[in-house]
């Protein structure tokens, strides 16, 4: 800002658009500078970053044929060691491999199920506010309905729901991400709803709709915008919850089997017996992945709220 | 759904509660029989849904449940035809429903595919120890959590608040079943150098008489999955009443109370708190669906005798008599939960009373 390029010059000013995409960008650098001001969403981004490359490089770390039962390179149970630094599991594969390639199904799954619940959530919770504030009679009816379905699935049990989901559908990733997508919705529902209703009130909605902007066009053009903060706050919640989701199916065996993720590891070291036997090695590496992923998600997702929202901004 | 545009504009009215000025007595009871009246109304068509959705799910999306249910074993054809007209699925889909419908009326929830008993039979069975469980969790995760949520949220950003609100995060992140098996490990499983200081599950020591001895040895057995409810399920409760507690804390009435001279202990303790109080409760009961999600996982850890293990034993099967029936009880005591919290909680808000 304070080192103004050269390029604009008095007499022609800067396109409506080209100053539109500097505030843009002026924007995003400020809110990356209020981000940086958290300590602890700064950690969280790192170890998510720190995660997700390590998921993209697990074939480079890891071989596949290590991970099959038949030709495991080691003997089953082996304490950690030298050779397998976590030990191995009751097939004698290495546990630090397993955790290693069981991040890639695990992360996949958090994001997905996210992509699949904050899409849906992000649709009601927009449509619900819009048409609760500006629609007529049966716009009201349409919003009291959406209303309805949301605060029904918010108090439904989750687990119940997305077990359920799990146990009837084809087994598979498909159907995890599926069921997890369903069921997480309605907190981001609500939220965006809620937004949606404060953006609706403001001048520049009713001038757009005074110039004749559609419902369509309003919810596009004008709220989805505005929204957009809230949403990805949200997801960057909503993800650790996916993964633990995730891993609550695989362990109570509604999980894909074909695939290697961390509540599938956890099961099966359960399945294995290491829980009375006290192999530890075989259980706590994969759900410390998981608390430690669901924690960065968690801390980036708060600090991005006390970023966008200036009520938590002063209180840190 | 309903059909009917009367109930739209009172569901609009939900949204902000209208301070009601004082009038006559008879337009007040008017009122509360409304209000009263609606809940009930929603409750009711909340309950129809689940009973829906557990149709839906166990009758129409698998397919052919009872492929679903005999998938990998072998079963002749004969008894897949048995098994069916058992179940009821050579019927119409529309009589199908009905007799569903019907029976859940009469309190039948159908039959257990696994057990061959009547799925209401088993779920009185277990029933007990789940609400002792759930029950027990619940409270003692509400008042540690209220408790820390007080700190963390008088002074945000103190020190109090920093270290309450990491670990509270902690406990969250971590997967409830997780945190059993390693509490299993650490205290139950007896390997050296640890002291198996309790037990790796169940509810009773078999053998055990007498009625002081029962309730020391349950509560033995309930130490370590109580704490796993406890652990995941009081950082809501903490985040809850820290943020009501943080928006109260520039309220006016706070300066008045502070202008007379009081102290802080007494500020908060008087005036905030009861305050804050107020809407972390009626949070604290539509989070119930948090705490039946805990409750299977745990029992299933700890192979506590209650629903939770019996709804794992259904999916392990997969015995979908069991878990539909199962479903349609956990989403409907949820409900009915949610309801009294509605009832009960005008009476101790005067602000939100009809």
């Amino acid at each position: 800002m304070t080192a103004e390029p050269a390029s604009t010059p008095p007499p022609a000013p800067p396109s409506p658009r080209a100053l539109a995409r500097r505030r843009r960008r002026e924007a995003l650098r400020d809110l990356a500078r209020e981000y940086a001001r958290h300590r602890s969403g700064v950690v969280g981004l790192v170890g998510l970053l720190a995660m997700v490359v390590l998921a993209l490089a697990a074939p480079l770390l890891v071989d596949p044929a290590d991970l099959t039962v038949t030709r495991a390179p080691g003997a089953a149970f082996e304490p950690p060691g030298a050779r397998f630094p976590l030990g191995t599991d009751d097939y004698g594969r290495s546990i630090l491999d397993l955790v290693i390639w069981g991040s890639r199904v695990s992360l996949t799954v958090g994001f997905l199920a996210t992509v699949v619940s904050v899409s849906l959530g992000t649709l009601v919770g927009v449509t619900a506010g819009h048409f609760g504030a500006a629609g007529g009679t049966a716009g009201r009816i349409l919003s009291s309905i959406l209303l309805r379905l949301t605060d029904w699935f918010l108090v439904l049990p989750t687990l119940v729901l997305a077990v359920a989901l799990a146990a009837v559908l084809p087994r598979g990733t498909g159907t995890i991400i599926i069921a997890i997508g369903l069921t997480v919705w309605p907190a981001t529902a609500r939220l965006v709803r809620a937004q949606t209703l404060a953006v609706e009130a403001r001048p520049y909605v009713e001038r757009a709709r005074a110039l004749g902007g559609g419902h369509a066009h309003v919810m596009l053009w004008h709220v989805l915008p505005n929204v957009m903060p809230v949403v990805l706050a949200q997801t960057t919640l909503l993800v650790a919850t996916s993964i633990i989701a995730e891993s609550t199916l695989a362990f109570l065996g509604v999980g894909d089997p074909t695939t290697i993720s961390w509540g599938g590891i956890l099961e099966s070291a359960r399945n294995a017996g290491a829980i009375s036997s006290g192999i530890w090695w075989y259980m706590i590496p994969p759900g410390l992945a998981i608390a430690l992923v669901a924690l960065a998600f968690t801390l980036c997702g708060r600090a991005l709220e006390a970023v966008i929202d200036p009520r938590l901004r002063e209180q840190r | 759904m309903t059909g009917a545009p009367i109930t739209v504009p009172s569901g609009a009215e939900e949204e902000t509660p209208s301070s009601a000025p004082a009038a006559a007595a008879s337009g007040r009871i008017g009122r509360v029989l409304r209000y009263v009246a609606g809940r009930l109304l929603t409750a009711g068509l909340s309950l129809v849904a689940v009973v829906v959705a557990g149709f839906f799910l166990f009758r129409i999306l698998p397919g052919d449940p009872v492929r679903a249910m005999t998938e990998g074993r072998e079963v002749t054809a004969e008894q897949r035809a048995e098994l069916r007209r058992q179940f009821g699925l050579d019927q119409p889909l529309g009589q199908q429903f009905l007799d569903y419908a019907l029976g859940l009326l009469r309190l039948d929830l159908g039959t257990s595919f696994q057990y061959r008993e009547p799925v209401t039979e088993l779920i009185l069975e277990r029933i007990g120890p789940t609400i002792l469980l759930a029950g027990t969790g619940t409270l003692i995760a509400a008042l540690l959590g209220l408790f820390l949520g007080v700190r963390a949220g008088w002074r945000p950003g103190g020190p109090a608040d920093r270290i309450n609100t990491t670990v509270a995060l902690f406990f969250w992140s971590v997967p409830t079943f997780w945190l059993g098996l390693l509490l299993i490990v650490l205290f139950a499983s007896g390997r050296d150098p640890l002291p198996g200081l309790f037990p790796t599950g169940g509810m009773t020591t078999p053998g055990v008489t007498g009625t002081v001895n029962v309730v020391l040895d349950t509560a033995w057995h309930m130490v370590l999955p109580v704490s796993t409810m406890v652990a995941v399920i009081y950082a809501q409760y903490l985040m809850i009443m820290r943020s009501s507690l943080m928006d109260e804390r520039g309220a006016d009435y706070l300066t008045t109370a502070r202008a007379k001279g009081l102290r802080d202990a007494l500020v908060r303790r008087r005036h905030a708190v009861p305050n804050a109080l107020l809407p972390t409760v009626t949070l604290i009961f539509l989070n119930l669906g948090q705490v039946v999600s805990g409750v299977i996982l745990v029992e299933t850890v700890f192979s506590w005798p209650g629903l939770g293990q019996l709804f794992y034993s259904g999916l392990r099967v997969p015995d979908l008599g069991l878990v539909q029936g199962l479903f349609v009880v956990f989403a409907a005591s949820v409900i009915v939960m949610n309801l009294i919290a509605d009832l009960v909680y005008p009476l101790i808000d005067p602000r939100v009373r009809p």
